[in-house]
């Protein structure tokens, strides 16, 4: 023990579980192949921990005693519940490599961490398991989230997601999935919905659909912590380095994307200098990570790619926008989503004019998928406003106030409708 | 939060001394352990103050001075830039780093890096002027920008 044998305070103890925690939830599930278990028998090891910590100090190698204090639970857990003797069995076999005395540090540091790690994250967005499931069993397994940090992060109520979280394991158990990490196209298929759930977190930190809050940059830390852990292991998986590579360029702009009251600023109407450096820098180098695979670019890699273009520009003036229509047009294809098609008219209003942009936008306008969605009028009516038609422009402003969620867009649409009257009048 | 960790210079890093092949390789490995839990965001290793320069201030006079620079345990040898919860979850990692200077005494310094909430109400008034006027900018060319 080298720790000091006082002064561990609950923030340290903390501190070793938010390193330790997804890597000892991980090493247990592969042993007793139960979620819910698994993470019981951590988090009874982590009671144990913040009850003598404090006096004996933190131990040289905390995670591989989390590791052996949990599998002496888990022994004792599997004795007392007279579980069936095949998996008895299992557990006698993976404990006994434990010495007695000291925990062999080279059990938790082996080859096994990160197949532990990708299999955690892989069963925790089991497609039989709900989006919105995968991504409270993410944030609970992998990022160490209390369920109440969840719950406020998500803007429900506690139970809601504790209920969400039992619900999920349960499933998981009662639909007996296996644990094995699979390979090849069988791998990329499972890990589309792992990429999904951290881009879901990292959106809904960076976007707030609901409530005021504009941002909420933990959410996002979390999600880029995630996507970095992902990119190291599976590195020949050209998306993950694309999605790292996204949300480290979105990040970097978090300075300069809220003005100083809180309300938003548009990307082209950002300071630039205060873009981080260093997140772009990062977002840059994951994108030829992606690249340099030469595998066809797949939707995140492709907004990557866009996003970059936003990135290298040192002003929006120098924004090459022909080459962000041309990564659009793979989008679109690849995706069919009208999401993307209005995002590829406004980069050809600006690469071709508005009203070659507008003529796209009005193809949109009966669009079902986008009836709801905000964006389609307030890109309407920007263009319209830019081709000197206020009136139609505040019309579609005022629409996309009634539209939008976050009562922060909804007072800068509106600003931008009394924006066109003014200019009517002058 | 972001925090800047620096390893702090001893008289042998000072002196150019290069770290042992097995220290070389623990350091490589711990490198590789903070990469991979998704903490590590930049770092590197510093030459000897002997090929650093220091520019002074004093008294609006500005003065390039050459190294070595005398006050070693002053001095950096070198860096990481890593993003964590917290203070403690810097510390836990440090910790968990190999002796950087294996025979001699040294330390390891953690500093957060300041964010711009950090900043709050302490924008000095130049800087919210400069942000109104990007604001009124910003503002103004929607309407106009026909």
């Amino acid at each position: 023990m080298s720790g000091a044998s006082s002064g561990v305070t609950r923030e340290a103890v903390e501190a070793v579980w938010r390193i330790e925690s997804a890597r000892l939830i991980g090493g247990l599930v592969r042993i007793v192949r139960d979620v819910g278990l698994a993470e019981d028998l951590a988090q009874e090891a982590l009671v144990t921990a913040m009850e003598r910590w404090p006096t004996a100090g933190i131990p040289d190698n905390p995670g591989a005693w989390l590791m052996a204090t949990a599998k002496n639970r888990a022994l004792d857990e599997l004795r007392r519940r007279q579980m069936q003797d095949r998996k008895h069995e299992e557990i006698e076999k993976a404990a006994t490599g434990l010495p007695a005395a000291g925990p062999d540090p080279e059990t938790v540091t082996d080859a096994n961490v990160g197949d532990d790690l990708l299999r955690l994250m892989l069963v925790a967005c089991h497609p039989v398991l709900s989006r919105e499931a995968h991504v409270a069993l993410t944030l609970r397994l992998l990022g160490g989230l209390t369920t109440d940090e969840i719950a406020r992060a998500f803007l429900v109520s506690e139970p809601t997601i504790a209920q969400r979280i039992v619900r999920a394991k349960r499933t998981l158990t009662e639909a007996r999935v296996p644990f094995e990490v699979p390979r090849g196209p069988e791998l990329s298929a499972r890990l589309s919905s792992v990429l999904e759930a951290v881009y879901l977190v990292f959106n809904e930190g960076y976007a707030a659909t609901k409530g005021d809050d504009w941002m909420r940059p933990q959410l996002c830390e979390e999600a880029l912590r995630l996507g970095r852990i992902l990119a190291e292991l599976v590195p020949r998986e050209a998306e993950v380095h694309g999605l790292v590579a996204l949300m480290e360029i979105h990040a970097s702009r978090f300075r300069a994307r809220v003005g100083p009251s809180g309300e938003p600023i548009l990307l082209l109407d950002q300071d630039r200098s205060r873009w981080d450096r260093l997140l772009v820098h990062r977002g840059l180098a994951a994108l030829a990570r992606a690249e340099a695979l030469s595998q066809p670019l797949g939707p995140y890699a492709l907004q990557a790619a866009i996003a970059g273009c936003h990135a290298r520009a040192r002003t929006a003036a120098e924004t090459d926008w022909n080459r962000i229509v041309a990564l659009y047009d793979a989008l679109v294809e690849l995706t069919g989503s009208p999401v993307v098609e209005l995002n590829r008219a406004v980069a050809v209003s600006m690469a071709f004019g508005p009203a070659a942009g507008l003529e796209l936008v009005d193809a949109l306008v009966s669009e079902p998928v986008l009836a709801s969605y905000h964006l389609l009028p307030t890109v309407r009516g920007d263009l319209l406003a830019k081709l000197g038609r206020t009136e139609e422009a505040r019309e579609e402003f005022e629409r996309a106030a009634t539209l939008a969620q976050n009562a922060r867009e909804r007072e800068l649409l509106l600003a931008r409708a009394r924006a066109c009257d003014a200019s009517r009048v002058s | 939060m972001r925090v800047m960790v620096m390893v702090k210079a001893t008289n042998n890093s000072e002196a150019g001394i290069m770290p042992r092949e097995e220290l070389i390789s623990k350091m490589m490995k711990f490198n590789e352990e903070l990469v991979k839990a998704g903490v590590m965001l930049a770092g590197d290793g510093l030459h000897p103050s002997s090929k650093g320069k220091r520019v002074r201030f004093s008294g609006g006079k500005k003065t390039v001075v050459d190294g070595p620079f005398a006050e070693t345990k002053e001095l950096i040898a070198g860096y990481w830039i890593w993003q964590v919860q917290s203070l403690e979850e810097a510390v836990e990692w440090a910790r968990r780093c190999p002796d950087p200077m294996p025979g001699e005494e040294s330390e390891i310094e953690i500093r957060p890096v300041f964010e711009p909430e950090d900043f709050g109400n302490e924008l000095t008034p130049e800087l919210r002027a400069k942000e109104e006027q990007l604001r009124a900018e910003a503002e103004r060319k929607r309407p106009s920008s026909s």
